[in-house]
């Protein structure tokens, strides 16, 4: 049974809707990363199942339990949770008060706060900020604060929004590492918003992408990065060539897939005539100066329209009669000339085209 | 310009000699402003935290309603206690007319709505992310509310002190109430207010040094406390 299971969640302000039928489980022990872009609804979601906000419609099963019952019924599952919001505020006294405020709130005995505070300050990394003011503190010591806080009381479930949106890289290093080690020190359940795919990559035992309000498709982090489910996932994941087309064939799942004049083969199951887009990522395009002979199925003459050095990378876009880009080495780009205008050959694998149905149609 | 210039001189000998009677009315002021103002703070903070906390229709206007009693003339409110008090009035069984008591219980109407608008500004004044992070780490809505009304306190405490500057310094009501009488309910601002009319203006501005001085103190805090 899954320790928090959301049914038909609906959530809207005024005439917007936020969440639409919001459809996910999570077990007991799993580690979720809500990836999805700003405003597609991710605090929203984590407000509701962190029971501060109502919905308008759907419910939320907390251990089996119906939590949209009674005030009483909904602080009781609230208080087996904690919540780390996106931009932690904290208390206007010291860092050992604020840590002991869930645990005060839960009734547990003074001689019993004062040692568990003192275990998690030192967890964090904060023994001796125990009795500075927690508001003179710097944004990613407040961060880590509000996350001492939240695990202080030993939560089942632990809400993380954007945990280290806007913190310096040696900042989010720590943070992370904090909830890295709450993950294998704790069997505790950790649901995080947030739109850094890396980072949910890393610390995440599962995916689920939420994009305008609906989650378009959960996952492990392979399955959502190289097979996304729709054109919004695919250009979410930073899928740059998503290519639209018609099947022409398909000749024992490989495809030809019409893109404007040229044919783009792939390894489909789709049949003829369906209207899709072809995934291709950037890195999976070779460039040669002419035209090679090789396995690959997919060889395209186009010319250079644009290239932007990423330091040890330089993006290469191309016309083939539909843009294309590609990812080469900032080395291979120089010994090649790749400037404006320069005519050259892009290659990439049918196995690397990800096929995609198109969608409202 | 010669008899402002004695009143002066002659007022500073009766503060530094702690001359009994300016000492007497000054100990009275301060007795009957500081009880006034924590009184109203005891029904203050809690009802402020109710009309906060709670939604309901007409919210807005009531808060409008109570911030336009904030200049209310404190002889409006002297009427109101005294036709409330006097042995006619439905409270006047009492006997509680001309006593420090029912200048305490003027000054509590008169400074009610300034503390009370003063202190729900204060709560509306704290971020909403510190409920939403108090609800989040499991505290009821009770303890939210504590939570709010504590991170509000420097505020609340201004509206407080507030108060009894306005308090200490109105003279219309506590002498209608308490009708100015000799080492009973005689305070600074009805005292200068006699004294002056009377021409004998060195105890008068005795007094009014005092008053600055009080004013300056409550300033003092006040800054201090803003400044946190």
């Amino acid at each position: 049974m899954s320790l928090i299971e959301t049914v038909n969640l609906c959530q809207r302000y005024g005439e917007r809707d936020i969440l639409k039928d919001i459809n996910l489980a999570v077990s007991r022990g799993e580690v979720l990363a809500m990836i999805g872009p700003t405003g597609a609804g991710k605090t929203t979601l984590l407000r509701l199942i962190d029971l501060i906000d109502r919905p308008v419609s759907g419910k939320i099963l907390f251990d089996g339990v119906e939590t949209t019952l009674s005030e009483k019924a909904r602080l009781a599952a609230r208080r087996r949770m904690s919540f780390v919001l996106q931009k932690p505020v904290v208390f206007n006294t010291s860092v050992r008060d604020n840590i002991a405020y869930g645990l005060k709130w839960r009734g547990v005995p003074r001689s019993m706060i004062h040692q568990e505070v003192s275990n998690i300050l030192e967890m964090v990394g904060l023994t001796e900020y125990g009795a500075r003011n927690a508001r003179t503190l710097s944004g990613g010591e407040v961060q880590r604060v509000a996350l001492a806080r939240a695990i202080a009381v030993g939560p089942e479930v632990l809400l993380l929004d954007e945990p280290t949106a806007n913190l310096d890289p040696v900042s989010e290093a720590r943070v992370e590492e904090v909830i890295r080690d709450i993950i294998q020190c704790h069997t505790t359940t950790i649901i995080m918003a947030t739109h850094d795919m890396a980072q949910g990559q890393r610390l995440a035992d599962r995916i689920a992408v939420l994009i305008d309000g609906e989650i378009t498709q959960t996952g492990s982090y392979s399955e959502v990065f190289a097979s996304p489910a729709n054109k919004k996932v695919a250009e979410f994941v930073g899928i740059e060539n998503v290519i639209d087309g018609v099947i022409l064939s398909n000749d024992d799942r490989v495809v030809g897939i019409d893109v404007g004049g040229a044919v783009i083969e792939a390894i489909s199951d789709y049949a003829a005539g369906e209207e899709v887009s072809a995934c291709v990522r950037p890195e999976d395009v070779t460039l040669a100066v002419s035209e090679v002979s090789s396995s690959a199925r997919n060889h395209f003459r186009g010319e250079v329209t644009r290239t932007v050095s990423l330091g040890p990378l330089t993006r290469v876009e191309l016309d083939c009669d539909f843009p294309l880009v590609c990812l080469v080495t900032s080395r291979s780009a120089d010994e090649m000339v790749l400037v404006k205008g320069k005519a050259v050959f892009a290659t990439f694998k049918a196995t690397g085209v990800h096929v995609i149905k198109r969608e409202g149609r | 310009m010669t008899e402002l210039w004695d009143g002066l001189t002659k007022a500073i000998e009766l503060i530094v000699s702690f001359d009994p009677e300016v000492m007497g009315i000054a100990a009275r002021s301060l007795r009957i402003s500081v009880t006034s103002a924590l009184l109203a703070s005891l029904i203050c903070l809690p009802l402020a935290s109710l009309i906060h906390f709670n939604h309901f229709p007409g919210k807005r206007f009531l808060i409008n309603l109570i911030q336009t009693f904030y200049s209310i003339p404190t002889v409006t409110v002297g009427l109101f206690v005294f036709v409330l008090f006097s042995r006619a009035g439905p409270l006047g069984g009492l006997n509680l007319l001309y006593t420090p008591t029912i200048m305490v219980l003027g000054q509590m109407v008169l400074i009610t709505p300034v503390l009370l608008g003063l202190t729900i500004s204060a709560l509306s004044g704290v971020d909403r992310t510190i409920v939403d992070t108090a609800r989040s780490l499991g505290a009821s809505g009770f303890q939210a509310g504590l939570i709010v009304i504590r991170e509000a306190r420097f505020a609340v405490m201004a509206a407080v002190i507030m108060g009894f500057g306005r308090a200490i310094s109105e003279v219309g009501c506590a002498l209608m109430v308490g009708s100015n009488i000799r080492g009973f309910t005689r305070i600074i601002t009805t005292a200068i207010s006699l004294e002056t009319s009377k021409g004998e203006v060195e105890l008068a501005i005795a007094l009014g040094i005092i008053l600055i001085c009080i004013a300056l103190v409550v300033n003092i805090v006040l800054n201090r406390i803003q400044q946190r």
